[in-house]
């Protein structure tokens, strides 16, 4: 059974100051800021997802972000360990419009704001959130900062942290979140290596379910993947610029060609630029579960989830197919190499959050090993009748 | 694929009148589908015999038939026009029902018709109980375990297999006699014994109990090239249990995880597939059991439904218009997003805000129904508030019904729950009622744990702790004592909470616009945010606005000229759907005239809270202080007050003088201040009936003493014939002040005194009763919009009662006294505007009985008959037009003005139209069915024809009541109305029909030379027998009769009869209660039987009148 969290008596008053000095009242909730000055920072983005607040908090890929929730109430159904995306959650501070003073769902084992106290995330509740995100929406993503703020100095002292703050543009935040060492996943037929640039567990559940999957570390060099003879080589999504992640870009001008290749939102990114595209930042990103992309082989529309700041551009990427449309903005979604066994969509058709609808892609993944090892090796993989799987 | 070409035209039922479980919702939805599809390019042909909607407006339409929806009439309109496809999915359970009939019977295929958006075989499968659970088991998907047992040893092993709790419901048996509901087992022994027992073929339905668990909605769309998306989600307030148009709901889904979320968005769109359903929207049901996330699926609507409105209104998606596009050949990506104007339609809209809907109920309009809520749906109407918050839209909500209560609690309202105890609250609380809210409210306030409260009701926690948050904010409020004790995040956090100012004044003992004053003065002032399908993420180009306190206000300046139109609010009986058209029509006719039209409604089921329909629209609720703030928003030059009933006209004294348009707020009080009024008609030598003022017992004695009975009694200031009665002597005098004293908001508010009097006036026995529509202009022009004659006699409400255009029996002379004494008192009311005036002709002399300076429920009717828009006109006449410009503009014919009728039926070939009222009794099986001076009709039919005796007859057709072609006619008449009701028994024993009667009825009926073939013994007023042979109730249930006519009138009424009309009821026998119906029943079907059913469109009845009028007048 649920319990009654105390009433949020008196809480600590807040202010949320972006770097161009815009601000915006509320009320300090989560962990208290351990930083000098009492201070969190970032790039503020908004998400307008209305369920799936925990997998959004923990996903790696807001490593140096500060996400803004446009639906105003976040926390009521609570937090499990069964919605983690990731061992923690990396982003800088979370903004809501109102926090639930209770948690009700039979799954939940724990509130939002204890959830989020015992990872060390500070947030800001009481915010006219849609000002905020009309704000980003129209002038883009910007630094801001928040904290305990009860007069005029502490305001001061915000938008001076927010000036300082670089946001995300040229800075490594993959190293932040990769996992330190390798580690296997999954029990599916194939052998995939995944690059954690910033992996969501629920990538690693749905590789899993066609292949074993051993994550490495995102600066681990071509050979050491190619020693471990994989069938696939995946790409995850991640936080940040793409151009800050030449290692893996390094390691795919040895691995294209001679591997299957799967990229998945920043891992997109890095394909595309391997393959000698350009990447370019979008001016406040996609970050939702209802974004509309059209998959141009069929014509089908898949309502996507996604999460991303920066992307490849389209016609940038020689040798390519344009795979995938966004039908909102018209960016590139994603791409399949002409003529190297490599394709990539920039969305996550690994959901948590969002819809199912594009699932099929991990499947393509597995066909795409299948057609490039040939029959006998997928016979050894999946156990089918070699002719039957040609 | 873009549009097919292959099809030219297409035909479009509507839904029929209003009715409980089918209301405007699906004028909204077929609107939108007339417009597009004709923006399309198609030729559209529409089938509705509702006239009071928005559809049926001629211009929608290419041709619009007001027709019963019946198959054999729709048959006719498809031989006529031949459309090539029929579209079904707009018009309700109704559309689909006839579509089906039409495709069963063959007529689709003999005409050649396509059905599109629907297909027959996906229309089945969803309907049938069966064939769907087999489906959706198919697919994986889980329905409610069930099985059949026809023993106690088959009811054994079933129960093995569905697991407790059950509900056992014994087959063939009616009203629910024999239903139990088991947790234990031994429990269930008894009650699958009780089940078999009281089923005459000993077979039970044993059925998982989801009882308790919480219900969902989505709705969803799907194009013909398999893409599928949600267009919103629904969490309903109430569990299981309660039909979800009885339940409070709210959206988006507040208390699912995002993979329950997804779970449930899976399972919607494989049962979509499954079903078949290739294009449009559709609405599926799901319940959820708390304990575990176990989700079943409850049912499917293959088409737009209810909730496809809510939907549309909470996310700004039009699902009709794009169900629309889709049904012909469009797919969801080819379709932009008319908000974003930019992004396309496929996608799934995400809000940033909460919106709550609550059912209206109009309990106290039917004595004899319980106001327990249950598994069939008896609401009359809903509101939709919009507040960043669930506890902010609850409060909206709540004061948006116009209940007398301002939110939750802190009001007047909340004092009737405050003197309960709390056991009984407690104990209340387990049954659904309308009251509920409240009584939670109040258990909380004492301190009731809320997980009891939440466990007693199934009302889930989330729900109950934001309650809570309320509860808690009202205690800090009460406690800070005054509005000078609170800060600016204190103001603004009570107001975040949805807190009236209202609320506030009643906490602190002070006024409504002291409180509005220190707030304003402590900055806290409404901010208006915007419904955009995408929570800011794009620019949104629909003005779709509501109210709430935050930073950011997002209104941008007009350009024009601003005129607010106040909407009606929730439907309810006596102030439905004719005031939403009213009030849409003067946004087209202001926006025509180069105004910005600001609409202001909180009825998501109307055509006026489509974003389309006005300029701009706020999504409010229609309270002083909300007004105000919109009024301060957009700086209008004028609001419209008189066009959406009683609801905006209650507030035009609190809004400023100058932008109340049109009839001053002085005539407005003359009209309604007795004496003022009396005095008003005696100077004016207009004849009223006898009568007084009574502010107690004594008084209204005294009045009757020298009024003489029987008398009408009714409180001042009512709408709808809100607890009128007629008496017939002292004794029911007395019990009826003694009712009066305690009733509902005149007993909530103190019960009768001086100001709150009672009007006794005598009632004319016999009358004929008179509608007349007019309007004025400011320089004193004046033109007539119709004269209504009542088939009804005087004394049964005239919202209840059929009329016609032109009047069948008043003679020339009655009808110009008419006229003259409407234009005196509109010239005397100083009116600018509408006018409708109410007599009652007796012998030939003309009493007046009520005159209202607004639109009535009269006006679309008038427009349909007559062809001119009188709502439009008065619009443009309110924002300062005359009626000589308005005829040079061509909004009204010239011919309009000549002060005589439009339609007299004299001369050239000209039509006649008939309103008929349509009853909710089906759905409240203990209420009587006679007609009395209190409304209960939910909705309107016309029927229009030659003559009035066809128009009668399609109005009865149309109104779900068809006359019988021949049969047993059973009459059962009052003395007094023996004469009449002679010449209605020789004109149907004439027919063929042969006569059953009661032995009074009888003998009179063979004394003046009517064989009887049948006479039945008598009922006593208990329903036993008194007299030998088989009796009337035996002989309905028999199926041996066709048609009664049951006439009770005078002392006794209400019980008089009341098991014959019960039988009819039951038995589906069309029962008629006043002698005049079945006069005109006996007239109409006369002509009915002896002529070919003829179907025409409205603008070839318009334009012919016009051309017959304009020939006469040249």
């Amino acid at each position: 059974m649920t319990t009654v969290k105390s009433n949020l008596a008196a809480p600590a008053p807040g202010a949320l100051v972006l770097t161009d000095g815009t601000a915006f009242e509320g009320e300090m909730i989560g962990a208290p800021i351990e930083t000098p000055g009492g201070v969190a920072s970032g790039e503020v983005v908004f998400n307008t997802v209305m369920t799936g607040y925990q997998e959004v908090i923990t996903d790696p890929s807001y490593a140096g972000q500060i996400i803004a929730f446009t639906y105003p109430h976040i926390g009521n159904y609570g937090t499990t360990p069964n919605d983690a995306e990731s061992r923690r959650p990396y982003c800088r501070g979370v903004v809501i419009r109102d926090l639930a003073r209770r948690r009700s769902n039979w799954r939940a084992d724990g509130d939002l704001d204890a959830y989020l106290a015992r990872h060390g995330v500070a947030g800001i509740a009481g915010v006219d959130t849609r000002r905020l995100t009309r704000h980003v929406r129209d002038y883009g993503a910007m630094p801001g900062a928040f904290g305990p703020a009860a007069d005029d100095e502490a305001l001061e002292r915000l938008a001076a942290a927010a000036r300082a703050e670089p946001g995300t543009a040229g800075v490594d935040l993959v190293g932040e979140v990769t996992t330190a060492e390798p580690y296997t996943a999954g029990d599916g037929p194939w052998r995939v290596v995944a690059y954690d640039l910033g992996i969501k567990r629920a990538i690693t559940a749905n590789l899993g379910r066609i292949a074993t999957v051993e994550v490495v570390p995102a600066a681990t060099p071509a050979d050491a993947v190619l020693a471990r003879e994989p069938d696939g080589v995946f790409l995850s999504n991640g936080p940040g610029d793409p151009q800050m992640a030449g290692g893996v870009i390094g390691a795919l001008g040895d691995l294209l060609g001679k591997v299957p290749i799967f990229g998945i939102c920043l891992g997109q990114q890095v394909l595309g630029l391997a393959l000698g595209g350009r990447s370019y930042k979008l001016p406040f990103g996609h970050h939702g579960g209802n974004v509309p992309v059209r998959d141009e082989s069929t014509g089908r529309i898949e309502i996507t989830s996604q999460n991303h700041n920066f992307a490849v551009e389209s016609g940038s990427v020689p040798g390519v197919d344009e795979t995938h449309v966004c039908l909102n903005d018209g960016s590139l979604e994603g791409f399949a190499c002409r003529d190297l066994p490599a394709f990539a969509v920039q969305y996550h058709p690994e959901a948590s959050p969002g819809p199912h609808d594009s699932r099929y892609l991990f499947d393509r993944f597995a066909d795409l090993m299948s057609e490039f090892w040939g029959p006998t090796r997928t016979a050894q993989r999946i156990g089918a009748d070699p002719g039957g799987a040609g | 694929m873009p549009r097919r070409d292959d099809i030219g035209s297409i035909l479009i039922i509507g839904s029929g009148p209003i009715v409980i479980g089918q209301a405007c919702e699906f004028d909204y939805s077929g609107t939108q589908a007339c417009r597009v599809l004709r923006e399309e390019g198609y030729r559209v042909v529409l089938a509705n015999s509702n006239p009071a909607t928005i559809m049926t407006d001629p211009e929608f339409a290419d041709a619009t038939y007001v027709e019963p929806l019946d198959a054999a009439v729709l048959e006719a309109i498809i031989a006529r026009e031949r459309p090539d496809a029929l579209l079904p999915t707009l018009g309700g359970q109704t559309a689909l029902n006839l579509a089906t009939e039409l495709a069963n019977s063959g007529v689709l295929d003999r005409y050649g018709v396509e059905m599109i958006g629907a297909s027959e075989q996906a229309i089945n499968t969803a309907e049938d109980r069966d064939r769907f659970r087999q489906a959706m088991t198919e697919i994986g998907l889980r329905c409610a375990r069930s099985a059949i047992a026809h023993s106690m040893d088959e009811a054994r092993l079933a129960i093995d297999e569905i697991g407790l709790p059950v509900i056992i419901r014994p087959a063939y048996i009616l009203g629910g006699e024999g239903t139990g509901f088991a947790t234990m087992p031994d429990e269930f022994e008894a009650a699958a014994a009780a089940g078999l027992d009281a089923s005459p073929i000993s077979e039970i339905l044993i059925e998982q109990s989801v009882k308790g668990w919480k219900e969902f909605e989505l709705e969803v769309m799907r194009d013909h090239a398999d893409n599928c998306v949600v267009i919103c989600s629904i969490e309903n307030f109430d569990a299981m249990g309660v039909h979800t148009g009885d339940s409070i709901t709210v959206a988006p889904t507040q208390t699912l995880s995002d993979v329950e979320y997804q779970q449930m968005r899976d399972a919607a769109f494989a049962c979509m597939r499954r079903i078949g359903v290739e294009t449009g929207g559709s609405n599926v049901q799901f319940a959820v059991n708390p304990a575990n996330g176990e989700q079943i699926i409850i049912e499917m609507n293959p088409r737009v439904s209810r909730s496809s409105a809510l939907a549309s209104k909470a996310t700004g998606f039009p699902i009709a218009k794009i169900a629309a596009r889709l049904a012909v050949g469009y797919t969801l990506d080819e379709i932009t997003n008319d908000i974003t104007g930019e992004t396309p339609a496929s996608f799934e809209p995400t809000i940033d805000y909460v919106v709550t809907k609550i059912p209206r109920w109009a309990f106290e309009k039917l004595p004899g129904a319980a106001p327990v809520l249950g598994p069939q749906m008896q609401s009359v109407g809903e509101v939709m508030a919009i507040g960043r918050t669930f506890p902010e839209s609850l409060q909206k909500a709540l004061r948006s019904l116009e209940q007398g209560r301002f939110g939750l609690n802190s009001d007047a309202g909340e004092a009737q729950y405050a003197e309960r105890p709390t056991a009984e609250l407690l104990d209340a609380i387990r049954t659904p009622t309308p009251e509920r809210v409240f009584e939670m409210a109040e258990l909380l306030r004492r301190g009731a744990d809320a997980d009891e409260v939440s466990s007693i009701t199934g009302v889930d926690p989330w729900f109950v702790d934001q309650m809570l948050a309320i509860i808690d904010e009202r205690a800090a409020l009460e406690a800070a004592g005054s509005p000078s004790r609170l800060g600016r995040r204190a103001w603004k956090r009570a107001k975040q909470l949805g807190f009236a100012d209202a609320q506030l004044a009643w906490l602190w003992g002070t006024g409504e616009a002291e409180v509005r004053a220190a707030r304003l003065e402590a900055g806290v002032r409404a901010t208006f945010k915007t419904v955009d399908t995408c929570a800011a993420e794009f620019d949104a180009r629909t003005p779709y606005h509501y109210s709430t306190y935050e930073d950011e206000d997002e209104i941008r300046a007009g350009t024009r000229p601003r005129m607010i139109i106040l909407g009606s609010g929730p439907n309810r009986i006596g102030q439905g759907i004719e005031f939403d058209y009213c009030c849409v029509h003067a946004s087209f006719a202001l926006r025509d005239a180069g105004y910005e039209t600001v609409m202001v409604n909180c009825n998501p089921e109307t055509v006026s809270t489509d974003y389309d329909t006005s300029d701009r629209l706020y999504f409010e609720p229609l309270t002083t202080e909300d007004v105000l703030n919109i009024i301060d928003a957009e700086d209008p030059v004028g609001v419209i007050v008189s066009l959406g009933g009683q609801t905006p006209l209650k507030l035009a004294s609190e809004l400023p003088a100058e932008l109340v348009c049109g009839t001053p707020a002085d005539s407005i009080d003359l009209a309604e201040d007795r004496e003022r009024w009396n005095a008003l008609c005696a100077a004016l030598a207009i004849p009223q009936p006898p009568g007084g003022t009574a502010a107690g017992p004594a008084e209204a004695a005294a009045i009757c003493d020298d009024i003489g009975f029987p008398a009408l009694v009714r409180p001042s200031y009512v709408l709808g014939g809100r607890a009128m009665t007629v008496v017939y002597d002292h004794d029911e005098l007395a019990v009826t002040m003694a009712e009066l004293a305690q009733f509902s908001s005149l007993g909530r508010e103190g019960g009768l005194s001086a100001e709150r009097p009672v009007l006794v006036d005598r009632f004319l026995e016999d009358a004929i009763e008179v509608d007349v529509d007019s309007l004025r202009d400011r320089t004193g022009d004046w033109m007539l919009g119709g004269i209504m004659e009542h088939v009804e006699q005087a004394g049964v409400h005239s919202g209840d009662s059929a009329c016609a255009i032109p009047p069948p029996s008043l003679s020339a002379e009655t009808q110009q006294t008419i006229v003259t004494y409407t234009r005196r008192l509109a010239d005397s009311l100083g009116v600018v505007g509408l006018l409708n005036v109410q007599f009652a002709v007796k012998a030939g002399e003309v009493f007046v009985i009520e005159a209202n300076p607004r639109a009535s429920r009269t006006v679309p009717f008038v427009a349909k008959a007559t062809g001119v828009s009188l709502a439009k006109a008065a619009a443009r006449v309110m924002a300062g037009e005359t009626l000589d410009e308005l005829v040079a503009d061509g909004m009204l014919p010239g011919w309009s003005r000549n002060g005589q009728l439009p339609a007299d039926g004299r001369t050239g070939p000209r039509h006649v139209a008939v309103k008929e009222a349509v009853l909710p009794f089906g759905r409240f099986p203990s209420v009587d069915t006679v007609l009395g001076p209190e409304m209960r009709s939910t909705g309107e039919v016309m029927g229009i024809d030659a003559t009035f005796g066809l128009a009668f007859a399609k109005s009865q057709i149309a109104a779900g009541d068809a006359l019988p072609s021949g049969g047993t006619v059973l009459l059962t008449l009052a003395d007094r109305d023996k004469p009449e009701g002679l010449e209605a028994a020789r004109v149907l024993s004439e027919l063929g029909f042969d006569i059953a009667a009661t032995a009074g009825t009888a003998g009179y009926l063979r004394g003046n030379g009517v064989a009887v073939a049948t006479e039945v013994a008598k009922l006593s007023v208990d329903g036993h027998e008194t007299s030998p042979g088989e009796d009337s109730v035996q002989l309905i249930a028999a199926g041996r009769i066709q048609l009664v006519v049951n006439t009770p009138r005078g002392r006794g009424a209400q019980i008089d009869g009341r098991h014959i009309r019960a039988a009819a009821r039951t038995h589906h026998v069309p029962c008629l209660t006043t002698v005049a119906a079945a006069r005109a029943a006996a007239t109409g079907l006369r002509e009915w039987l002896a002529s070919d059913l003829q179907v025409r469109p409205l603008q070839e009845f318009h334009a012919e009148l016009d051309a017959s009028m304009r020939r006469e007048h040249a």
